[in-house]
């Protein structure tokens, strides 16, 4: 296929990149943003790895021996930091979100090009901001930093850390804000809302958190970066202040994160399952309206955090039950994916590998998740190392596990080059051993009662901790078939074709890697993105056909 | 043949030129999750009043009269502004640009009134809980004064060039004045909370 390139007036500040230091200057391609983001996130999750492989090289024995505490406890925060603020949120919403939901509504960039590409580069900005945070010693508080102790300890690390988070959480609201408005407004005029893919209700729903909760995680943040450095007492209980306010206003965000962490996944895998089972999607609506509906509920939940902070008993009874609630819109979802198996012509590609053991692994740490929202067993089992299992379940198997299926869907068009699939499956097969290894124990170590975030524990839980430092090690090797694989692939990989999956959604209807603008002529919607086996797919194939005996005619 | 996906017929400016109202959704978009930001600071204000048995204590009492003045000054800026909008809708140019500088004068003085308030109350940030929460709150709402003090005259001076609005083409004036208004809002919300609620 000939690749022309589209100039039109007023687009003609769109430069493609072409080279790879292209991808170092302010582009304003939401391509070019979207695998910034994604090289970024990869960049950044073996750094988060590293940390997380010297945490659990710590714990392989009870007493500290291997990193000084205060290390340690910078290693903590830093790795949930990392993880959470430079991992998974840019891959799932910055890189997949930015290089997918325009192709896939049919638009020729997102509505704020510049916007976008200020959102990206505030990222770097923070993890300078991080950087420096470590001359002094590194944020030390975990990354809830509580106060009064993110208070005491190391403060200017601290507030390099906070300054680091405010540039991040700006960074989410302006993308967020970009998505709501590409959707709404440049969505192609003949697609109707009926037929916007999974993802973009998904991609919208983590939107309208990261809108709602983000400023006042912000404004908690700024005050305690002002009582740290301007001598306020907002959290200072000897001063009149108050530290559950603190507590309050940063779980108004971090919970919600969860949401804003599984929710793209969610909408990757709502893409992959289907694609790879050769099926229409069951219950299409919803799953739309579940994300939808996660998203309101998940705004309402945040004090389940917060149970052993003294809440008052009529809070606890709310909170409780309303985060029992969000699990139905998560079963809802999880009942149709399976739906989407029965019966499918399943591919097991390892994409789909991907996509179930997502579906099983979320399944596992929902469960625990119900578990916690029950205030005695939350009591129980609070700041143990119960919670570390359950939320990597969530985390790990959730997010990281949605981020690869999306790696090995979308790559071939990002790259028009196919990724080897045994070495994904090599690597599906060592992630998945490695996650229950790591994080199945803990669930044992936490109800036995080891408590989290420390460096020495009693000597009767070494064993359980050398299987879960095993796991880690083992997770740790997994990443270098992908790593490997993906460079490997994007130099020399098999060419991949504009369709190679025989997907029905936009994105496949453009050229691999996509042209500058993404189409010569804007695609117009006739049917679903999901409408398979309703004849429209042996009319595609019949053509395909069609087309191959002509150039073999033609040779 | 049907094509499942024809791709043509449709103009190539489908998009952002397509949809002028694009810009103030997404201003709206913006002022959303701004109106939650002082949404947490007022959360956070009254959090500290129920709580405080003395409220606000006796050595940062707040002076009313000078921040009265004030709020006059920027509600009524906001009709001013409104009549610069209106201009641009006749094609009346100077007229933007006259209505659009007294209000960028009237939000100068405004916060020139908000310093003379600082350095005369004889109380800092951090003298108590009150007082972190007085100047954070006004603080924080003077700077998006400025900020919006700095749009108005960026519209000013956009507007010299030949032809950059319009009256078919004045999305930009009409985001001035929705942000400028956004301002005014939150300022009476501001006043009502922490300079009259201190009477009762």
């Amino acid at each position: 296929m000939t690749v022309l390139p589209v100039n039109q007036p007023g687009h003609s500040e769109h430069p493609e990149a072409w080279k790879w230091y292209d991808y170092f200057t302010f582009n304003v391609d939401h391509k070019v943003i979207g695998i910034q983001y994604l090289v970024m996130a990869f960049v950044f999750y073996l750094v988060g790895g590293a940390m997380a492989v010297a945490i659990r090289t710590e714990l392989r024995t009870a007493d500290p021996d291997f990193v000084d505490p205060a290390v340690y406890n910078a290693l903590l925060t830093n790795h949930g930091t990392i993880m959470i603020f430079l991992w998974v949120i840019p891959a799932a919403i910055g890189g997949f979100g930015n290089y997918f939901l325009p192709l896939m509504v049919g638009a020729r960039d997102m509505a704020f090009p510049k916007l976008n590409a200020l959102a990206f580069w505030l990222n770097p900005m923070a993890i300078v901001l991080l950087l420096i945070s470590f001359v002094w010693g590194g944020a030390q508080a975990g990354w809830t930093s509580y106060p009064p102790l993110s208070e005491i300890t190391a403060p200017m690390a601290q507030s390099f850390w906070i300054l680091a988070l405010i540039a991040v959480g700006s960074s989410s609201i302006m993308g967020a804000l970009n998505f709501m408005v590409t959707l709404y407004k440049l969505k192609v005029p003949s697609m109707k809302w009926s037929q916007v893919p999974l993802f973009c209700w998904a991609i919208i729903s983590a939107s309208i958190i990261a809108l709602v909760a983000t400023p006042p995680l912000t404004i908690g943040l700024l005050m305690l970066f002002f009582d740290i450095n301007f001598g306020t007492s907002f959290f200072k209980p000897e001063a009149g202040g108050n530290v559950i306010l603190y507590q309050h206003l940063f779980w108004f965000y971090s919970h919600p994160a969860v949401y804003l962490m599984v929710l793209p996944v969610f909408g990757i895998i709502s893409e992959v399952i289907p694609i790879h089972a050769r099926k229409p999607i069951f219950g299409y609506k919803a799953i739309a309206y579940s994300s939808l509906a996660i998203c309101l509920v998940g705004l309402f939940v945040w004090v389940h955090h917060m149970f052993t902070s003294g809440t008052p008993a009529w809070m606890r009874m709310f909170f409780t039950i309303s985060t029992l609630i969000v699990a139905v819109p998560t079963g809802v979802k999880i009942f149709s994916w399976v739906a989407t198996l029965w019966n499918g012509k399943i591919r097991y590609t390892s994409a789909m590998l991907f996509a179930i053991g997502l579906v099983s692994m979320f399944v596992f740490g929902g469960i625990t998740g119900v578990t916690l929202a029950a205030v005695p067993f939350d009591l129980h089992v609070h700041d143990s190392y119960y919670i570390v299992g359950h939320f990597h379940y969530v985390l790990f198997g959730g997010s990281v596990f949605g981020i690869y299926s999306g790696i090995y869907h979308w790559f071939p068009k990002m790259t028009g080059k196919m990724l080897d699939e045994r070495l994904g499956k090599i690597h599906f097969v060592m992630t998945f051993f490695g996650t229950h290894l790591t994080f199945l124990p803990m669930h044992n170590l936490g109800l036995s009662g080891m408590p989290r975030r420390i460096a020495m524990y009693d000597p009767q839980f070494t064993n359980l901790n050398q299987l879960c430092t095993m796991g880690a090690y083992l997770l740790a090797i997994s990443i270098i078939p992908f790593y490997y694989n993906v460079i490997n692939s994007w130099i020399r990989g098999e060419k991949a074709g504009d369709n190679p999956w025989r997907a029905l959604s936009l994105e496949w209807t453009t050229a691999s890697p996509p042209i500058i603008e993404n189409w010569e002529s804007l695609p117009v919607v006739t049917y679903g993105p999901y409408e398979y086996g309703h004849n429209i797919l042996d009319q595609i194939e019949a053509e395909a056909a069609a087309q191959e005996a002509e150039a073999k005619m033609a040779e | 043949m049907e094509t499942p996906i024809a791709t043509d017929t449709l103009p190539v400016e489908a998009t952002a030129e397509e949809h002028p109202d694009f810009r103030t959704f997404g201003l709206f978009t913006f002022l959303l999750s701004e109106s939650l930001m002082f949404g947490a600071l007022f959360a956070v204000y009254l959090s500290y009043r129920g709580g405080a048995a003395e409220w606000p204590p006796a050595e940062t009492e707040v002076e009313l009269l000078l921040p009265a003045l004030n709020t006059v000054l920027l509600v009524s800026s906001s009709f001013v502004i409104n009549l610069g909008n209106k201009a641009v809708k006749n094609n009346d140019i100077p007229g933007l640009r006259k209505w659009f500088g007294i209000t960028a004068l009237m939000g100068t003085i405004f916060l020139g009134g908000q310093v003379y308030e600082y350095m005369n109350l004889g109380y800092g940030l951090s003298t108590n809980v009150f007082s972190n929460c007085f100047y954070m709150m006004t603080g924080f709402h003077g700077l998006h004064v400025l900020l919006g003090v700095c749009l108005i005259l960026g519209v000013v001076w956009r507007s010299q060039r030949d032809g950059h609005y319009s009256s078919h083409k004045h999305t930009g004036v009409e985001m001035a004045e929705i942000y400028w208004h956004f301002v005014d809002i939150i300022w009476i919300i501001l006043f009502a909370l922490i300079y009259i609620l201190t009477l009762f």
